[in-house]
């Protein structure tokens, strides 16, 4: 099973892709334009900050509001490993899952992290199994099949380019 | 046993009895490509090596969030916009009609019972026709091109029965941003809301249609309501039987309940910078303004500007404050300009803009800067939204937000 560490920053409840990517810079041609104003309506110096293989650990409904799917492909550009969250905005999970950005539920590692104000700690994710920070484990749930055949593929379009004969 | 309305669209489609949880793959009736989405579809579309649409007719293709356009960069959509459906032979295109969501319905595509999907979370607006309809991204919409189909996990429902009779100054934006409130902005993830009543029976279709626009905000996958003869005389068809059979049954599954009573309801706000911190306004009573946004799918439609229009008569905006209104779609400017409500609105000292999403995108049409404060009549209120983001946004109902540019500060109709 695939284990890997990383440092946490901590996000608060109801995170919304408008704070994710602020509507200004959809007009950017690529991905890579967008990171810098990433967060930037509420945490302007985030993504300067975030590197390679950093984990977002948040409170309810991140990802909440528009469809944008540019907010998920730009926490996966910056480097984001996972997304750590109470819950997930329905349209954001989807996006995320198609981008092959790896989200995980879990109900009691924010406000233990919040209170233990933990942001820059490290934590280990083993996928579909726990979550290690501070000496406790933090147990998560397995996605359901048909998500794991889509990551499986390499996201969606790569499952779409399977199917055309392409790769 | 018994089914809600979206088991029902669902079954239909698939062709079998679904129930909440199960895995399904819906084929699509049509589906709604805006512009600021258009370049990432495309090039996403051409990535997964399809050459063809599946089929032209379903799709539609709306400029709406960046036309006419504001900065240069913006035009790059609207040609791509034109390129595609120029080369894939898709005639259902607007270039300057109006907001997708008013133009899906009142363009005549969505109808009872069909399954839509777009590329904006705004796309829970159809069921107010009594439509399965959601949002999602450009990816799945690439593929969804291709293919003409997608998966889907059948929501849970959550019914919410409004009875009684509402205040005269309490519209449906008052009653569906109080239900959100209740709800909270993740309450309803993942799941359908199913309004019934006879306070929604009595209701417009206009009114209806506000209220399946905000079911997102509580982070619905979908709201529908039961299509009747208004839904059929705005729909200009005859409701067949499968039409007709779209009412939550007595004995199906409900996740949960929610009753409420109409005369309960009170005119409020969302309060800066959440759409589920619900305050009624006579909490909010003298806070001053310097802007009111009267417009968006949620709010631009005649229905609103009329009731507007009617507070408005005869009076002129506050000493300062800008009024800026953004009909819908362009039917509804020409209505609004051949019953008079045009003539009422400008004559008060409104700044009418053209149809599009205008300052509820923030591009244009108004943007705001730190410490401004603007009552408008869309649907979100999120940090940055129209402008800076120390703007802060008040989100009210038509009524409420033409008292307040009378008045000049946060005011009850």
């Amino acid at each position: 099973m695939t284990s890997f560490e990383g440092r946490v920053w901590l996000m608060g409840d109801d995170i919304d892709t408008d704070i994710i990517m602020p509507t200004e810079y959809l007009v950017y041609k690529t991905i890579d334009e967008m990171k810098p104003y990433a967060f930037s309506p509420l945490r302007p110096e985030l993504a300067g900050k975030i590197a390679d293989g950093d984990i977002i650990v948040a409170g309810n409904n991140f990802g909440c509001g528009s469809s944008r799917e540019q907010a998920p492909e730009v926490v996966k550009a910056l480097g984001i490993k996972c997304v750590i969250a109470k819950s997930f905005a329905r349209i954001f999970f989807r996006n995320a899952i198609n981008n092959g950005l790896l989200l995980i539920e879990n109900a009691d590692l924010y406000d233990a992290m919040v209170k233990a104000n933990a942001e820059g700690k490290t934590i280990k994710v083993t996928v579909n199994e726990n979550i290690e920070f501070d000496g406790k484990t933090y147990p998560i749930v397995s996605l359901p099949d048909n998500l794991v055949e889509i990551i499986n593929a390499g996201g969606l379009v790569k499952a779409m380019r399977k199917r055309n004969g392409i790769d | 046993m018994g089914q809600t309305i979206v088991e029902k669209i669902i079954s239909h489609n698939v062709g079998r009895k679904v129930k909440p949880g199960d895995i399904v793959t819906v084929k699509a009736d049509y589906v709604m490509l805006d512009d600021i989405m258009m370049p990432f579809i495309v090039s996403k579309f051409n990535e997964m090596g399809f050459s063809k649409v599946w089929d032209p007719t379903k799709v539609v293709i709306i400029c709406d969030h960046m036309v006419p356009a504001s900065q240069t960069d913006d035009i790059r959509a609207y040609h791509i916009s034109c390129d595609f459906a120029s080369k894939q032979g898709i005639t259902n295109l607007h270039t300057s009609d109006g907001i997708c969501h008013q133009l899906m319905t009142e363009a005549g595509y969505v109808k009872p019972g069909h399954v839509v999907f777009g590329t904006d979370s705004h796309t829970t607006t159809y069921g107010s026709v009594g439509a399965f309809s959601t949002g999602i991204g450009y990816t799945e919409m690439a593929a969804i091109l291709g293919t003409g189909e997608v998966w889907m996990r059948v929501p849970s429902t959550i019914k919410i029965n409004i009875n009684g009779t509402l205040a005269p100054n309490v519209m449906s934006k008052d009653v569906i941003l109080k239900i959100i409130g209740d709800l909270t902005a993740a309450g309803a993830t993942y799941k359908s809301l199913e309004f019934c009543g006879d306070t929604i029976d009595s209701m417009s279709q206009s009114s209806r249609t506000t209220m399946a626009n905000m079911a997102i905000e509580a982070g619905a996958k979908c709201a529908v309501f039961t299509p009747d003869t208004k839904t059929a005389l705005y729909c200009d068809i005859e409701l067949d039987d499968f039409q007709s059979s779209l009412v939550g049954d007595e004995d199906a599954v409900y996740e949960t309940v929610l009753n409420y009573k109409a005369e309960d309801f009170v005119p409020v706000m969302a309060v800066p910078s959440n759409v589920d911190h619900i305050v009624p306004i006579s909490e909010l009573k003298g806070i001053k303004v310097n802007q009111v946004f009267l417009g968006s799918c949620t709010n631009g439609r005649l229905e609103d500007l009329m009731e507007a229009a009617a507070i408005l008569n005869g009076k002129h905006v506050a000493p300062y404050v800008k009024l800026i209104v953004t009909p819908a779609s362009r039917k509804i400017y020409m209505e609004a300009m051949e019953n008079g409500t045009i003539n009422v609105l400008s004559k008060a000292g409104a700044i009418i803009t053209h149809p599009s999403c205008g300052l509820c995108c923030g591009r244009t049409g108004g943007i705001l800067t730190d410490d401004e404060v603007v009552v408008a009549t869309n649907n979100r209120n999120f940090l940055g939204r129209m402008g800076t983001s120390k703007v802060k946004i008040y989100l009210a109902s038509p009524k409420s937000a033409a008292a307040t540019a009378l008045a000049g500060v946060i005011t009850e109709a």
